[in-house]
C-alpha cells in the first residue's frame, strides 16, 4: 500500500470515528432536550414539587443546586488556588510532593457514590451537620478539590518562566510575583477550569444523596435571614438539587406526571452544564483579549 | 573615574561544574560594556550573577565578592529588592507582563506603594520617552503590552527597568530575538541611555559591540581573557585568542 492510500484510509477512519462521537452526542442531548421542553415553562422553573399530584415544578430544585454550587466554590476554590500555587511555585521536586501529586490522582479517580458516603459519616454523622447544604458542600469540595487543583496547577504551569522572571528582577518578592504576576496572567486559564467544574458540580447527583439530602423542604423567599429554617440561605437545611430530584423522580416518584417532570428537569440540567461550557468558553475568551490585546 | 561594580575572584558552580573560574573585572560609572565570547563561555552566568537571579537556581554556589558601590551584594544583610531595583535586568526575549503597556512600566512604582497618579504618568512617559518608545506607544498606552511588535515590547521592558530608576542596566542578548530595524532602534536607546546609566550588555553580535560599546570584555570557558577598551580590543587585542575570535576564526 503507499504512503498516500494508508494516509487516506486512516484519514477516513478518523472521520467516521469522529463524525459518530458527535452523531451520539448531538442526538443525546437533541432527545433529552427535546422530550424536556415541552415541560418547561416559567411555572415549572420557580414553583415547588408535589410530591402525589401533578403540575409540580422544580423551582426549590433548582435554587438548591445554584446554592450548593456557589458554597462549594467558596470553599473549594481558595484551597485549590492556594494548593496549585504551592505544587506549581514552591513545592521542591521530591518525595513530599510527588506524594501529594498522587494523593490528588487518587483521589480524583474515586467514585462519587464512594465520596457521597464517606461525607455521609464525616460530615452528616460524625460532625453532626445533618442532612444539609453545608455536608454537600464539603462532599462536593472533596469531589472537585483534585480535578480543580490540576487545573488552576496546569494553568499556573502554562505561564512562562519569563514573566517569574521579569517580576524577580523588577525586585519583586516570589509571592509578589506570583500574586500579582502569575495568577493574573494564568486567569483566563483558571477560570475556564472553575467554571467548567462548576458544570460537573452542578450535575453531581451521587455524592450529594447521603449527605445534602434527598427532601426539598418549602422555602420562603423573602425570608434572607441564613439563620432561619425556612430561609434559602440557611445553609443547615436538607437541600435535594436538580440532579437528586432527577435521580429520585425516577426511582420513586408517584406523581402522575412523573416522567414528564424528570424530562423537564433533565433539559433544564443538560441546558445550564451547556450554559457553563459556553460561559467558561466565552468568558475565558473575553479575558485573555483584555490580557492580551487590550 | 568611580568603579560602581567590581567582581573579585568570582567562582560560580552549578552543582560541580565550574561555570565561572576566578574572574576580575570592575565597571565604572556610565557607559556601556559589551561581554562578548563563544556559546557556553558563561556570559549569561557571569551577568545574572550581578543581580543575583543566579539564586534561583538550585545548586548554585558563588564564591568570591560582587562590590556594588561599596557594598558586598552577597553579603546576608543584602535586600534582594532594593538590590534589583538599583540594578535593573533585560532579557533575551522581550517578557512584557500580560497587563497595558501603562501597568507594565508603572509596575514596579505602583508595587512599592505610589499612588499619585500625577507621578505615575510623568514617570510612565519618561521611561518610554528614554527607551525611544514613547511616540509609538502615546496613543494607545492602555492597550495590551503583547499586542505590540517583539521590537517595541523590547523597549517598553527597557521602559519598565528604567521606571524604577536603576543604576545599572544589565541586558542578556536584547537584540537576538528582534529584527535588524527593531535591533537598531535598541541601539539607538542605548547610546542615549549610556551617559545616565551603566549598562552592561551581552552580545552575540560583534558588529552591535563594536558599534555601541566603550569597553568590551571578552569570556572563554567561563574565564575572562581580557577586558579593554572598545577600539584596543576590536583593532589591537593584546590576546591571541581574542583576536581569533574577533576574525571569526573560531566561536
Ligand atoms: N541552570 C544551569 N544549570 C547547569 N548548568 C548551567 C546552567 N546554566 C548554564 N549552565 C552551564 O554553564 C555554562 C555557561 O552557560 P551560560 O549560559 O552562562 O553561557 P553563555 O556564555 O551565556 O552562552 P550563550 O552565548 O549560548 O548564551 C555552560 O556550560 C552551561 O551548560
Ligand atoms: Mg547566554
Amino acid at each position: 500500500m503507499s504512503p498516500k492510500t494508508s494516509n487516506q484510509i486512516a484519514i477516513s477512519m478518523l472521520y467516521v470515528i469522529a463524525s459518530t462521537i458527535v452523531v451520539i452526542l448531538a442526538a443525546l442531548l437533541g432527545y433529552i432536550i427535546i422530550s424536556g421542553l415541552p415541560a418547561i415553562s416559567w411555572h415549572f422553573l420557580t414553583s415547588p414539587a408535589r410530591a402525589f399530584t401533578s403540575g409540580g415544578g422544580v423551582g426549590i430544585q433548582l435554587f438548591n443546586s445554584f446554592y450548593l454550587l456557589i458554597l462549594t466554590m467558596l470553599i473549594s476554590f481558595p484551597i485549590a488556588l492556594g494548593a496549585g500555587i504551592y505544587l506549581n511555585e514552591y513545592a521542591k521536586q521530591n518525595w513530599v510532593t510527588a506524594l501529594v501529586r498522587s494523593a490528588i490522582e487518587i483521589l480524583s479517580s474515586l467514585p462519587s457514590v464512594v465520596v457521597g458516603l464517606f461525607g455521609f459519616l464525616i460530615f452528616v454523622v460524625q460532625f453532626g451537620f445533618g442532612f444539609s447544604i453545608l455536608s454537600g458542600a464539603f462532599a462536593l469540595t472533596f469531589f472537585n478539590l483534585p480535578l480543580l487543583t490540576r487545573s488552576i496547577e496546569e494553568a499556573l504551569a502554562a505561564v512562562p518562566d519569563a514573566q517569574r522572571e521579569g517580576g524577580l528582577a523588577l525586585g519583586l518578592s516570589k509571592w509578589e510575583t506570583v500574586l500579582h504576576i502569575i495568577v493574573p496572567a494564568a486567569l483566563p486559564a483558571i477560570l475556564t477550569g472553575v467554571i467548567l467544574s462548576a458544570g460537573r458540580i452542578f450535575g453531581e447527583a451521587a455524592a450529594l444523596i447521603f449527605t445534602a439530602g434527598q427532601s426539598a423542604p418549602a422555602l420562603n423567599f423573602t425570608d434572607w435571614n441564613p439563620f432561619n429554617m425556612a430561609s434559602p440561605l440557611n445553609p443547615m437545611r436538607p437541600a435535594e438539587t436538580l440532579a437528586v430530584h432527577i435521580w429520585k423522580i425516577n426511582s420513586e416518584g408517584i406523581m402522575p406526571d412523573a416522567k414528564a417532570i424528570s424530562s423537564g428537569a433533565s433539559a433544564v440540567l443538560v441546558i445550564s452544564v451547556l450554559g457553563f461550557n459556553l460561559l467558561a468558553r466565552f468568558v475565558g475568551h473575553r479575558l485573555f483579549k483584555r490580557l492580551t490585546a487590550g | 573615574m568611580t568603579k560602581i561594580l567590581e567582581t573579585h575572584d568570582l567562582h560560580v558552580y552549578y552543582g560541580q561544574h565550574e561555570a565561572l573560574k576566578g574572574i576580575d573585572l570592575s565597571f565604572e560609572e556610565g557607559g556601556i560594556t559589551a561581554l562578548i565570547g563563544p556559546s557556553g563561555s558563561s556570559k549569561s552566568t557571569y551577568l545574572r550573577t550581578l543581580n543575583r537571579m543566579n539564586d534561583l537556581i538550585p545548586n548554585v554556589t558563588v564564591t568570591g565578592t560582587i562590590k556594588f558601590r561599596d557594598q558586598n551584594i552577597y553579603a546576608p544583610q543584602t535586600d534582594l529588592v532594593t538590590l534589583r531595583k538599583e540594578i535593573g535586568m533585560v532579557f533575551q526575549q522581550p517578557n512584557p507582563f500580560p497587563f497595558s503597556i501603562y501597568d507594565n512600566v508603572a509596575f514596579g512604582l505602583k508595587l512599592a506603594g505610589e499612588k499619585n497618579h500625577e507621578r505615575l504618568d510623568q514617570v510612565v512617559e519618561t521611561s518610554l520617552k528614554q527607551a525611544a518608545v514613547w511616540d509609538e506607544v502615546k496613543d494607545h498606552l492602555h492597550e495590551s503590552a503583547l499586542s505590540l511588535s517583539g521590537g517595541q515590547q523590547q523597549r517598553v521592558c527597557i521602559a519598565r527597568v528604567l521606571a524604577v530608576s536603576p543604576q545599572i542596566i544589565l541586558l542578556d542578548e536584547p537584540t537576538s530575538a528582534l529584527d535588524p530595524i527593531s535591533s537598531s532602534q535598541i541601539e539607538t536607546t542605548l547610546l542615549k541611555l549610556r551617559t545616565d546609566y551603566t549598562i552592561i550588555t551581552v552580545t552575540h553580535n560583534l558588529q552591535q559591540a563594536s558599534r555601541i560599546s566603550d569597553r568590551t570584555a571578552f569570556f572563554m570557558n567561563g574565564e575572562v581573557i581580557e577586558m579593554d577598551d572598545t577600539k584596543k580590543i576590536f583593532m589591537n587585542p593584546a590576546r591571541k585568542e581574542t583576536e581569533d575570535y574577533i576574525s571569526g576564526r573560531f566561536g
